[in-house]
């Protein structure tokens, strides 16, 4: 009764291919939740939208041009955040500009495509397949561990970042006048949700990054207004959901993990919607943005 | 007819059979439009363009471009889902799009003030599930490899006359909305709050824009392609925003910058062997950056739509 179950729980964790798929979609989610987090408190999410099709499109210009794919989108994304970072942009869900922008770059890599699948007549057509929706059961031992170093780099940095982010975030004007290089934050930030693109590409691809960054946070926004609870949780619902996504996917095989993931961080902003709504706990975010303003201003 | 279209497309789609590009240009259009299937196609996109460019402009004006991205992005899940129970490809695009487009209605709601906003999360994960059902849909069906870049990218000539038909009534019921809701829809989207106060059903209204933004999603997207629709949407109308504070004209304009892009990237992909919706959206950037460098500090920019006073007041 037991013994095919424990086998199977053997092979989860058993397969190689498996250990670097929990191991990059952990790093992978982990990082996207504590960015996620800012992104929905700014109002950003647009941009993850945006840099997640800039990714594709700069993969497919490196692979049209034969140059190392992986390299070519994290250029993409972080000098994509970069400029629009420095520009001014805050690439709210009303930004036309970003919009027109990154509907051109996906068209380019749409054009990138097509040379790309013109030269290499017979190449993997796959590829394209792979940055657009991802391959997490393809990732490698050396990319997984490369994910994880580039999470835990963006897990240092969002440590010295978070709180004058925050504070830059709640009140922008108050923490200028405070001497806090709000400008500056704005940039660094972005930059910092460039490489999140770029590392989510590989695991869930570029067209399903904004799911593991707007899914966990805004469930974690939801479910309370306390700021560090609040990224702590979104970091924790992100994780959960690659877990049970991949797993799901381990035992359905005719599912792809990618869907999976998704369905598992859609079903916990629902749940995390509905249980709100129905017991009556809605975060009042109103309220505490007030009690958190003046906690920073106290302390800045 | 219909066994010339897959063939002539077909011969389109390999790159050596690009047509050649004389410099006489009457004798190349008259060229070209002597296929049935570019005829066809620039009906299908001449429809398309007028009915994204209007609702589009509105879409613009209501700052929800991360909405209409969304619904937008949702006839690639209807297009897979469709070839995969094998009924019409129309009848998925509308189906996914519209119940995108009831989905983020009901889970949204209404945002006071500025700054911190849960919508943008209920869109993101709209936009990323449906995606990922997408994906799902091309995966369970087998076709995958080539399969997955004709909704997604546009790359089909093969439009019916039937087709045309059918996305010729469509286009007519979503201008007949637009034209019975446009002037209460113009007056909640510049003033939400003035226009609460004098009785608009703006929530309502809302609502109903969101089907039609969908609607016209759907139908756009059976020609440029699921990933690039957004670009008919959105940049016509930002162009004309940029040019021009008056409604009128500035629809006007709108529908005039996605008929030009759209007739440009048909004759494009015609005869260069590029994607359609690149020649499209890179036609509607181009005008979208020359509009923004001809009023660079030429003038301000005139948004007098966007100013937080009620239509008909002036200061």
């Amino acid at each position: 009764m037991t013994a095919p179950e424990t086998l199977m729980a053997a092979g989860f964790f058993g397969q190689p291919f498996m250990q670097h798929a929990l191991l990059a979609g952990t790093a992978t989610a982990l990082a996207a939740g504590l960015t996620g987090y800012f992104l929905v408190l700014r109002a950003q999410v647009f941009t993850s939208d945006a840099l997640g099709h800039v990714a594709y499109a700069g993969a497919l210009g490196a692979l049209a041009f034969g140059f190392d794919p992986a390299a070519g989108l994290l250029i993409a994304t972080i000098a994509t955040a970069c400029a629009m970072a420095g520009l001014g942009l805050r690439a709210r869900p009303d930004d036309v500009a970003i919009g027109s922008t990154f509907a051109w770059i996906l068209g380019l890599g749409s054009f990138f495509l097509t040379l790309y699948t013109t030269r290499h007549s017979g190449a993997n057509s796959r590829a394209n397949v792979t940055y657009l929706f991802g391959s997490i059961f393809g990732i490698s031992a050396s990319q997984a561990v490369l994910v994880t170093w580039i999470t835990l780099g963006v897990c240092v940095a969002m440590a010295v970042l978070a709180r004058p982010l925050l504070f830059a975030s709640l009140d922008e004007a108050v923490a200028a006048a405070r001497g806090v290089p709000v400008r500056l934050l704005g940039v660094a930030f972005l930059a910092l949700v460039g490489v999140v693109c770029a590392e989510s590409t590989q695991a869930v691809g570029g067209l399903l990054v904004l799911g593991l960054i707007a899914a966990p946070a805004g469930a974690a926004h939801r479910l309370t207004s306390r700021p560090y609870l609040g990224i702590l949780l979104s970091a924790v619902i992100g994780v959960g959901a690659m877990w049970a996504g991949l797993a799901f996917s381990f035992y359905v095989p005719t599912v792809p993990p990618s869907f999976s993931i998704m369905s598992a961080a859609a079903l916990a902003y629902v749940a995390a919607a509905a249980t709100t709504t129905v017991f009556g706990v809605r975060a009042d975010h109103a309220l505490r943005r007030n009690v958190w303003r003046s906690r920073l201003h106290l302390s800045a | 007819m219909s066994g010339s279209v897959t063939a002539a497309s077909g011969i389109l789609a390999t790159t050596a059979a690009n047509p050649p590009w004389s410099w006489n240009l009457a004798a190349d259009l008259h060229d070209m439009l002597g296929y049935p299937f570019m005829v066809n196609a620039f009906r299908a996109g001449t429809i398309v363009a007028i009915v994204a460019g209007v609702v589009g402009w509105f879409m613009v004006l209501r700052k929800q471009t991360f909405a209409g991205h969304t619904l937008a992005v949702s006839a690639f899940p209807g297009a897979t889902a469709a070839a995969l129970l094998g009924i019409s490809a129309t009848i998925g695009y509308f189906a996914f799009s519209l119940a995108a487009a009831v989905a983020i209605a009901i889970v949204s709601r209404p945002t006071r003030g500025n700054g911190f906003s849960e919508e943008s999360a209920v869109v993101g994960v709209v936009q990323a599930f449906v995606l990922a059902c997408g994906f799902l849909f091309a995966y369970l069906y087998k076709g995958f490899l080539g399969g997955v870049n004709a909704p997604l990218f546009g790359s089909s000539f093969a439009i019916t006359n039937a087709q045309v038909v059918a996305l010729g009534s469509f286009g007519a019921a979503v201008l007949a909305i637009l034209a019975i809701i446009g002037r209460p829809l113009l007056f909640s989207s510049v003033d939400a709050d003035v226009a609460a106060a004098r009785g608009v059903g703006v929530r309502r209204l809302g609502v109903v824009f969101l089907i039609v933004l969908g609607a016209a999603a759907a139908e756009a997207s059976q020609i440029a392609g699921a990933l690039l629709v957004f670009s008919l949407l959105v940049m016509p109308a930002a162009t004309a925003q940029r040019l021009t504070a008056r409604p009128l004209s500035s629809i006007a304009l709108t529908v005039g910058f996605g008929l030009v892009a759209t007739w440009g990237g048909l004759t494009l992909a015609y005869f260069e062997p590029y994607p359609l919706g690149f020649c499209i959206s890179s036609f509607s950037f181009g005008g979208y950056l020359l509009a923004h460098l001809s009023t660079w500090r030429l003038r301000r920019p005139r948004q007098p739509l966007a100013t937080p006073h009620p239509v008909g007041v002036t200061t």
